[in-house]
Order: structure tokens, then sequence, then C-alpha cells
């Protein structure tokens, strides 16, 4: 029973680590003082929070002018920056939720840095719809309170009412479940942690967690459980996230295949980012032991399907625009490709359809730094995919009076960048402060998917029968769902 | 071992008579500890042990053992039962708010849909679902499991969340130190150690 190792599979932790190693490797990044170079990236990351700050300074104090929105252009960066970090955010549950459902075990090793991502990226997001709206100190309007002018209500009809619902949801789930599966990590730090406060702090945080069987089993089904409502609950999204589109009446974005197209678009670009965040990780923390070739190569065959399936969708929007034979639809097609914007079209094709086709390539999959730049290639094209949907079908609306062009001001550039820097100060301040590999998940599938050799045949009885089949367990009873070899 | 300087890591079984005065110390409860290095070791040594009728306190681990409820006789938990309900309540809450403010308490016509437009409230009852059942869910388990921040936390061993596999078997009057040393050595426990923890 004790190697359990398949000798087929390729061993998803290599380096002949022990369970004492794993905990090791993974919580000296937490109990060794900074290094010079976090502080760096923490400095520059902060310098762009600043950036954010006096971005957001402005157009709170001059109001939405500062931006480059217009009569025709009313959504701009804003709304194509919440719609990219949210989809940024969909590939930490995946990799948490739906991989833990389908049971890929390489998930364990990406799924806490992950997770982190997805929180980070949809605090970004949220604040575009709120900032956007001119006057945040209203935000609470979008809530079911009673209001002093009269019982009037939210509408419950609309997409963006369901967008507050959902991104809110999104957010504090996806916080719990982070928070959940750091708990037994918490406790490994603090049974390791040498000074007062670390102690204390760690203390606090790990929830007197002990690791006893009876908390284990419960904590078990309650992860399962999580993990089943938090896969429709992505899928519900990016679904509600499009339909601020499709339940419009704007060409290009009145259609149907809006929601399974949004959806595969977030995965695509979120394992874009976890590809960027994980290489750097790696190579920095030095945990090539952990997050192996054979991570990268299973993130990169999601990319592909996950690319394949825009690409696709892309097409059919071109077939069926055609296809329904409504002038304003092919003209808003026609134009997306070679209007005034066909820059931006053209990117968007070459990263998001082309760039990932190379991946059919397995020394490419194979290869860090390729994979690295073409995750940055995907991220790029990501942008630019919801720029297009937004800008192109705005710009040349029904009445070609009223076409104009956008472009933004120094202060929505701001912002953006700006949110890159909160984002990376946070994943920073993460990275130091709590394990970035979830410790526990790695040492249960280490006999399984470790290299061959590391652990030694059974010691005390190694030719006694299985006693735990003479045992027999009560039909039904116990928790068994991830056991199989 | 990764901390030498742990009391229970360094203090091997003494005497046999510590077991016999339990009344002496209410506040206290004393406890023999199986270190084991493997889950496979410790899953057969908590069957044999059990088999002698002696009762396992708690098993503690770095991680989830699979298999190991039906060996200590863990009853499967009823978070899943609490957690449709809570689903339910979601639900429940979601279909009643949306269907009390815009169709009885300020009914309004909004695109020409109908007050009571079901297919339009679907994806907010959705979302409140998932979220009461999510937090109602964490919530309880959290509760009943008695976890809660908490400065000092006391534990059987420290390296139970590392890579030790620990084994506890509460002292009692009739508890003999010296066979359950034996028993737990016999069946691949690296180590036996003594434990004395107050309760709570």
């Amino acid at each position: 029973m004790s190697s359990h190792t398949s000798p087929l599979r390729t061993p998803l932790v290599t380096g002949g680590k022990t369970y004492h190693d794993v905990t090791h490797d993974i919580a000296r990044h937490v109990e060794n003082p900074p290094n010079l170079r976090w502080l760096a990236a923490l400095t520059v990351s902060l310098l762009f929070v600043g950036i954010f700050m006096y971005s957001l300074y402005r157009t709170l104090w001059f109001g939405i002018g500062e931006w480059g929105l217009n009569k025709t252009v009313d959504w701009g960066w804003d709304i194509t920056n919440f719609v990219w970090w949210v989809g940024i955010g969909h590939a930490g549950t995946l990799i948490s939720a739906v991989l833990l459902l389908f049971r890929q075990k390489w998930r364990s090793s990406i799924n806490r840095a992950a997770e982190a991502m997805t929180i980070f990226a949809v605090i970004c997001a949220a604040m575009f719809p709120v900032i956007h709206m001119g006057r945040p100190w209203l935000a609470y309007w979008f809530l079911p309170f009673q209001n002093t002018f009269g019982s009037l209500w939210v509408n419950f009809n609309s997409p963006l009412l369901w967008d507050v619902f959902a991104i809110s949801t999104y957010f504090s789930v996806s916080l719990v479940f982070w928070y959940l599966g750091l708990i037994p990590d918490f406790a490994t730090i603090r049974d390791r942690a040498k000074g007062p406060i670390a102690k204390r702090a760690y203390a606090l945080l790990s929830f007197n967690w002990t690791g006893s069987a009876k908390h284990w089993s419960r904590y078990e089904y309650v992860s399962l459980i999580l993990a089943g409502i938090s896969t429709p609950l992505v899928l519900s999204v990016h679904t509600i996230v499009s339909m601020d589109f499709a339940t419009s009446v704007i060409p290009g974005w009145h259609t149907t295949i809006f929601p399974p197209y949004f959806v595969a678009g977030a995965i695509f670009s979120g394992f874009a980012m976890v590809l960027t965040l994980m290489i750097i990780t790696r190579e920095t923390f030095k945990l090539k032991d952990y997050i192996t070739l054979e991570h990268i190569e299973s993130m990169n065959i999601i990319i592909t399907v996950t690319g394949s399936i825009v690409g696709v969708a892309y097409i059919t929007e071109f077939f069926i625009a055609w296809y329904s034979q409504v002038p304003a639809e092919q003209y808003c097609f026609i134009n997306r490709a070679t209007g005034p914007y066909w820059w931006a079209y053209a990117s968007m094709m070459t990263c998001n359809v082309v760039s990932p086709q190379l991946f059919w390539f397995r020394s490419l999959r194979r290869n860090v730094v390729f994979t690295f730049i073409l995750s940055i290639f995907v991220n790029i094209g990501m942008w630019f995919e919801r720029f297009v949907i937004i800008v192109t079908s705005l710009h040349r609306d029904y009445i070609p009076s009223s076409w104009v062009m956008y472009s933004p001001t120094w202060v929505e550039v701001g912002i953006f960048t700006g949110t890159m820097g909160i984002f990376m100060t946070a994943f920073l301040l993460f990275a130091k402060f709590f394990p970035v590999i979830n410790m526990f998940e790695v040492k249960a599938i280490l006999k399984s998917s470790s290299e061959p050799g590391v652990f030694p045949k059974r010691k005390p009885s190694d030719t006694a029968a299985p006693v735990r089949q003479a045992v027999s367990p009560p039909a039904g009873a116990g928790v068994n769902y991830d056991k199989e070899q | 071992m990764m901390n030498p300087a742990h009391p229970a890591a360094a203090a091997p079984v003494a005497a046999p008579a510590h077991g016999h005065d339990d009344h002496a110390h209410p506040a206290t409860q004393r406890f023999i500890l199986g270190i084991f290095d493997d889950e496979d070791v410790l899953m057969e040594a908590c069957e044999k042990v059990l088999a002698t009728g002696t009762k396992i306190y708690e098993v503690f681990s770095p991680y989830p053992i699979h298999g190991i409820d039906d060996v200590l006789g863990i009853k499967r938990t009823r978070l899943p039962i609490a957690a449709f309900m809570f689903g339910c309540c979601g639900l429940s809450l979601a279909l009643f708010l949306q269907i009390y403010m815009l169709w009885s308490d300020w009914p309004m016509i909004i695109g020409g849909k109908p007050h009571y437009a079901f297919p339009a409230f679907v994806p907010v009852s959705f979302e409140l679902t998932v979220l009461c059942t999510a937090f109602g869910m964490v919530i309880t388990f959290l509760t009943v499991s008695g976890l809660r921040p908490k400065l000092k936390v006391q534990v059987m061993d420290r390296r139970s969340t590392d890579d030790k596999f620990v084994l506890a078997i509460e002292q009692t009057a009739k508890t003999s130190l010296p066979d359950l040393t034996r028993l737990l050595r016999a069946n691949g426990a690296s180590e036996v150690n003594e434990k004395e923890i107050s309760k709570k």
C-alpha cells in the first residue's frame, strides 16, 4: 500500500520530497525575512497603487469628464477592464472547484495561488463599475434598500443588478473557499512558528485547527460541497457579465452565443494569468519540484482548448451576423475587422486565436520561457477582445451622425495600470505571509504522485494481508470519494 | 526531527503509575500518543488498538486520511443536509424579496414585462442560494467543530501538522501504560509519548 506510485503517470511532485520537505520548502518563505527582490517588487507595485490613487482622485474630484468617454461611447476602458479582471478571476475557481470535482490531482500545487489571484482580480474588477458610476458614494443604491423617495425598489429585471449579486456572491464565496483551504496550512505554520507575534498571529488565523480525524472528515465534505456550488457559480458569473451586453439591442452585443463564449474566454485569460504568476513564483521561490513542467503543460492544454472555443465563437459571430440579414449587425462586424479599430481586432485575433495554436507542439507546451511570453500575449489579446466588443459596437451606432472615435485619457490609463499595482501588491503580500502552495493537499497526493521510490515499503507487517478489508466498513458510510488510485 | 525542543517530542513514557490518579487532576486530561510516520501504518495500528478493546480518543494527521472514518467509526457528517437547508432558505429569501418588492410592494411595468417576471428572477435567486449555502454551511462547520480564532492552541504534538500521524488514547484508571506502549510499538509507532493537556 505504501508505494501507490503509478509507473505510467508522470510524477506531480519531483525531487524525492518527504512530508517534512513539503512543509519546509513552502513554509520557509513565510518564515524567512523578505528578500530584496520582494521588497523591490513591492515598491514598484506600490508606485502603481499611487498612480491609481491619483487617477482616482482626479476622477472623483472632477468627475467622469476626466475620461475620454462621450455621448456615443459611454463604456470604454472602465468596463473593458472590469470584464477583463473578472475573467481573470475565473481560473482560480475553475482550478479549485471544477478540477476538484474532476479529481485532477495536479490542481493541488496551484490552487492556492490561483484562488488568491481570483480574489485579488475580483477586487480590481469590482472597483470599475463602482468608479464608473461617477458618484460611487451612491453605490448602495444598487442594494435592495427602501430609499428615501418612497418605497421604490431596485429593478430585479436588470442584468446590471444581477451583476451586483453575482460579483458579490462570487467574491465572498471564493474568499470563504480560499480561507477554508488556508486553515490547515496556517496551523502548520503556527506549529512551526518561533517568534511570539508569528505564533499568536497564525494561531488566530488557524482557527484552533488541530487536524483531528473528525475535523478532516467534515472538512472534506465542506470542501466538496463548496466545490460543487462554486462550479455553477463561476459559470453563472461570467454568464451574467455577458448578459450586461447580450440583453441590450446594440449590434454586436445582442447575441445568444455570449454566455458560453464569455465563460470560455474567462477561463482562457484566467489560465494565462495563472501561468504568468506561477512561472514567476516557481522561479523566485524555487518551487520547481511542486510546479513542474507537467503542471505548465496541463494549463497550456486548457489554454489551447479554451482559446479554440473562443476562436470558434469569433467565427460564429461573423457567420450569424451575415446569416441574420440585419444590416446594422453585418456592418458592425465588418467595421470591427476593417474599420478604424482594425488594429484592436487584429491584435485580438492574433493573440487569442493564432498564438495558442502553437501549443499543439509539445516542445513549446513544455517550454517555460515560451509559455510565459505566450501567457502575456493571451492576456493582451483578451483585453483587446473586450475592448473590441465594447468600443467597436458603440462608436458607430444606428445613427451615423453620432459616429465618433474614442481614446482614453491618461486618467483612464492610470486607473487601469493602477489596478495592476493593487493586484500585484496584494499578490506579493499573499506570497510573503501565506503559504503559496497548499501544503496539506500536496502531502495528500505525495504518495501517489511523487517520484517512485521515495516512500519505503511499509515497515511493520509488509507481508500481512490488508487488514482494512477484514474490518469491512459499513456499507455506504465514510468519505471515500477521492480514494481511488 | 523538526522540533527537538518540544517536551512532547522529548519525553518518553516514564512510569505506569501516572494513569491512576486521573481523579486527582480533574482539570487535565492525560493521553498516550503513538507517533507514526505513515498513514497506512497508522491505520493498521488503529485497527489493532481497537481490536484490543481500547478506545481511541482521536487521530491527528497533517492531511485527511481516506478510509480512517470507517476504522474509527466516525459517523458521516450531516453537514450536506445543513447545506441543503441553507440553500433552501437562500432560495426562499431571494424569491420572497423579488416577488414582494416588484409585485406586491411597488409594482412597476419595466420593459413591458409582467410584474412577476420569473425568468428575470433566476440569476439573483441562484446567487443568493449559493451565498446562503456557502456561508451557512461553513459557519455551521466551524461552530460544530469548535473552530474559532484563539490566541493559544493546545495541540497533542506539534509535528502532527507537519509530517507525523498521531494516535491519541486517553489514560483512564484501567489504562496499562506498558501494555499500550508495547502495542503501539509493535504496530509501527516510531515514538510513544505521554501528554497532559488542560480541559477547556
